[in-house]
């Protein structure tokens, strides 16, 4: 009944005896989500969001063949510094409990995270994902980008952790040794999984009412043409992981530097060691004791290699984030071109 | 002091419901217990001098029958405590139900909420679409009678209004398009599809101006001036650049985009170079 505590960012994951019992061999092939939810997590983050801070929040829903149904959710509140007072699983608990009562589905089945500019690949978010996805099979992440929203088009994206991935955190064995037997590459760490929504007829009917009634005209925000504020800042965000990648390239440089110097410093104490036995024998003295060569040259600290595959799978996502984007200016200023050409 | 005679409907305040607020209603009342009829529950929002925001809310399980109503609210209670952590700017504004009519129930639990909150709003959808339509309302009550002998109360209706995030449009707008679809259901695009889709959105919408200006223009429609206006405005609204200063914004544009691409490609091949290099 451990309930595993994750660091104070991000929702705990459920305990072991709560999960359901269906975990199926199949991983989920596809998500389903109601409109409903995807209406809440827009809410939560435009009236709780600041700036790069993140929100979340807990998916509910159920698993149907090889869809997992996501069917209502409700957010995590923000982390202040009246912290101490605050349980996190106790919110979860009460939360459930009382969803319960009103037949909302209580089936934890993933976690929800809004974005800054598509900076998702983080420890955190790594860790916390493994421990859904030990407790339930099925869960998902759900990345929510609202300024990607805002420019025109919701942007929701899912990720599950690779199966790959799964049996490295398992064995908590994040060596260098242990990730080229693996052999993971930063391409797949996530598995993105393919959304669909679905909503009930009566939510249809609302959307009928609710176009009908609705003073709100469509911004087309789609088609604005300026861009250069996003890119600027999303390249930012890229050099400053570039920065980090490449500091962290330099650090495995000096260790292996480090570590082939002193495999030379080995080599040549044992050689010198046996010269000198070799002389002592001639002269008929005792031999030096053989000594612990190890305990001698202590290898030098292997850097972590978890880190850098971390910092790879994010700078693969802001590049892929840019290629988007710019794909969709470029066909925007042909459609502007066009319509100049129109009238000249 | 209330006048002893009827009072006249009382202008309230302006309600103004998120689209969050709906949906959430129409489910819970699609996830009602057998044998209910109708579902309640307390909404959350913001009060302002001449209107009130709504833009939260949750069930609350109650259970009625012909004489008498219960509601748990110790329940409602809990729930507005859980839902205060997350956003401690809303406040309990009033109440929900769905279905067509006010009946007397509704006034013993309007009296709870006049408790919980001042002066609250009840909100009510029809769900059951008794006529054909989702008919939403909003009412405040209002004392009415002569005071000191037989004092009742009147639901006053006040107009309702959508308020919509940019976001939320947005995300409304994708809901929308589920509609279309034949098992309801509808995935999301990507980049460039999406401009395609925008395109033709406001091409349809050329389109029915087009046909329009024909109309008025072969003497079936009246002309109207106010529809000509805008579309001057919309005609000038393509900005008249000169030709060579066009294409000079246009070229370094275009260089700024393929010159981000190609940076973009480098980076993602450096990385995977350093991961063959030191990994694999």
């Amino acid at each position: 009944m451990a309930s595993r505590k994750e660091s104070m960012s991000t929702p705990t994951a459920p305990m072991a005896s709560t999960s359901s019992g269906a975990t199926l061999d199949s991983p989920v092939k596809q998500i389903q989500i109601e409109g409903l939810v995807v209406l809440k997590m827009i809410k939560h983050y435009q009236e709780e969001g600041q700036g790069t801070e993140v929100v979340q929040g807990v998916l509910l829903g159920l698993v149907v063949e090889d869809r997992l149904e996501i069917t209502n959710c409700f957010p995590f509140p923000q982390h202040t510094e009246d912290d101490a007072d605050f349980d996190e699983v106790q919110y979860q608990m009460e939360m459930m409990r009382s969803l319960r009562h009103v037949n909302i589905d209580h089936l934890h089945v993933g976690w929800y995270q809004s974005t800054y500019y598509g900076s998702f690949v983080s420890r955190a978010l790594l860790d916390s994902q493994f421990s859904y996805q030990h407790a339930i099979e099925e869960s998902v992440v759900l990345i929510y980008d609202p300024i990607k929203t805002a420019q025109g088009s919701l942007s929701l994206k899912a990720y599950r952790l690779t199966p790959k991935l799964m049996e490295i955190c398992k064995e908590k064995d994040f060596s260098a040794e242990g990730l080229k037997k693996a052999m993971i590459g930063f391409e797949h760490m996530f598995e993105e999984v393919p959304i669909v929504i679905k909503n009930s007829h009566l939510i249809n009917v609302l959307m009928w009412e609710l176009e009908e009634k609705s003073t709100v005209a469509d911004k087309h925000e789609l088609l604005n043409l300026s861009s250069s504020n996003h890119l600027e800042k999303s390249l930012q965000l890229l050099m400053d992981r570039v920065d980090d990648m490449s500091q962290d390239i330099v650090k495995y440089n000096t260790y292996s530097r480090n570590l082939s110097k002193q495999q030379q410093q080995k080599h040549q104490y044992t050689q010198r060691r046996q010269q000198e036995n070799a002389q002592r024998q001639t002269r008929g003295e005792p031999p030096l004791p053989e000594e612990d060569i190890s305990k001698m040259f202590k290898p030098p600290q292997p850097p972590p290699r978890m880190d850098t595959l971390l910092i790879a799978g994010q700078i693969n996502n802001y590049c892929q984030n840019v290629k988007e984007f710019t794909s969709q200016n470029l066909g925007k200023l042909f459609l502007a071109e066009a319509l100049q050409g129109h009238n000249s | 002091r209330s006048s002893p005679f009827l009072k006249m409907a009382v202008h309230g305040p302006v309600v103004k419901i998120h689209p969050v607020v709906l949906a959430s209603i129409a489910d819970s009342y699609e996830r009602r217990n057998e044998g209910a009829s109708r579902v309640i529950g307390t909404l959350l929002g913001t009060v302002d001098k001449h209107s009130v925001e709504v833009t939260n809310c949750f069930s609350v399980p109650h259970n009625e029958s012909e004489d008498e109503v219960a509601v748990d609210m110790e329940f409602a209670k809990n729930m507005y405590e859980l839902h205060k952590k997350v956003s401690p700017t809303e406040v309990i504004i009033g109440w929900y139900a769905t279905g067509f009519d006010i009946t007397e129930h509704s006034v013993l639990i309007h009296e709870y909420y006049s408790r919980e909150a001042v002066n609250p709003i009840h909100l009510t959808v029809d769900t059951a679409l008794q006529s054909n339509k989702m008919n939403i309302r909003a009412y405040i009550s209002a004392q009415m009678g002569v005071p000191g002998k037989t004092v009742g109360v009147m639901f006053t209706p006040l107009t309702v209004k959508y308020i919509y995030y940019d976001t939320e449009r947005i995300g409304v707008g994708l809901l929308q398009r589920t509609r279309d679809a034949p098992n309801r259901a509808k995935g999301l695009t990507s980049d460039l599809c999406q401009v395609g889709g925008a395109a033709t959105r406001v091409q349809d919408m050329l389109t029915t101006v087009l046909a329009y200006i024909e109309e008025v223009l072969s003497g079936k429609v009246q002309a109207d001036n106010s529809v000509g206006r805008f579309l001057t405005d919309l005609v000038s609204k393509v900005p008249k650049i000169s030709a060579e200063d066009f294409e000079s914004m246009l070229n370094s544009n275009i260089n700024d985009l393929l010159m981000v691409t190609y940076l973009a490609n480098l980076t993602q091949a450096q990385i995977a170079l350093n991961e063959k290099l030191v990994i694999l």
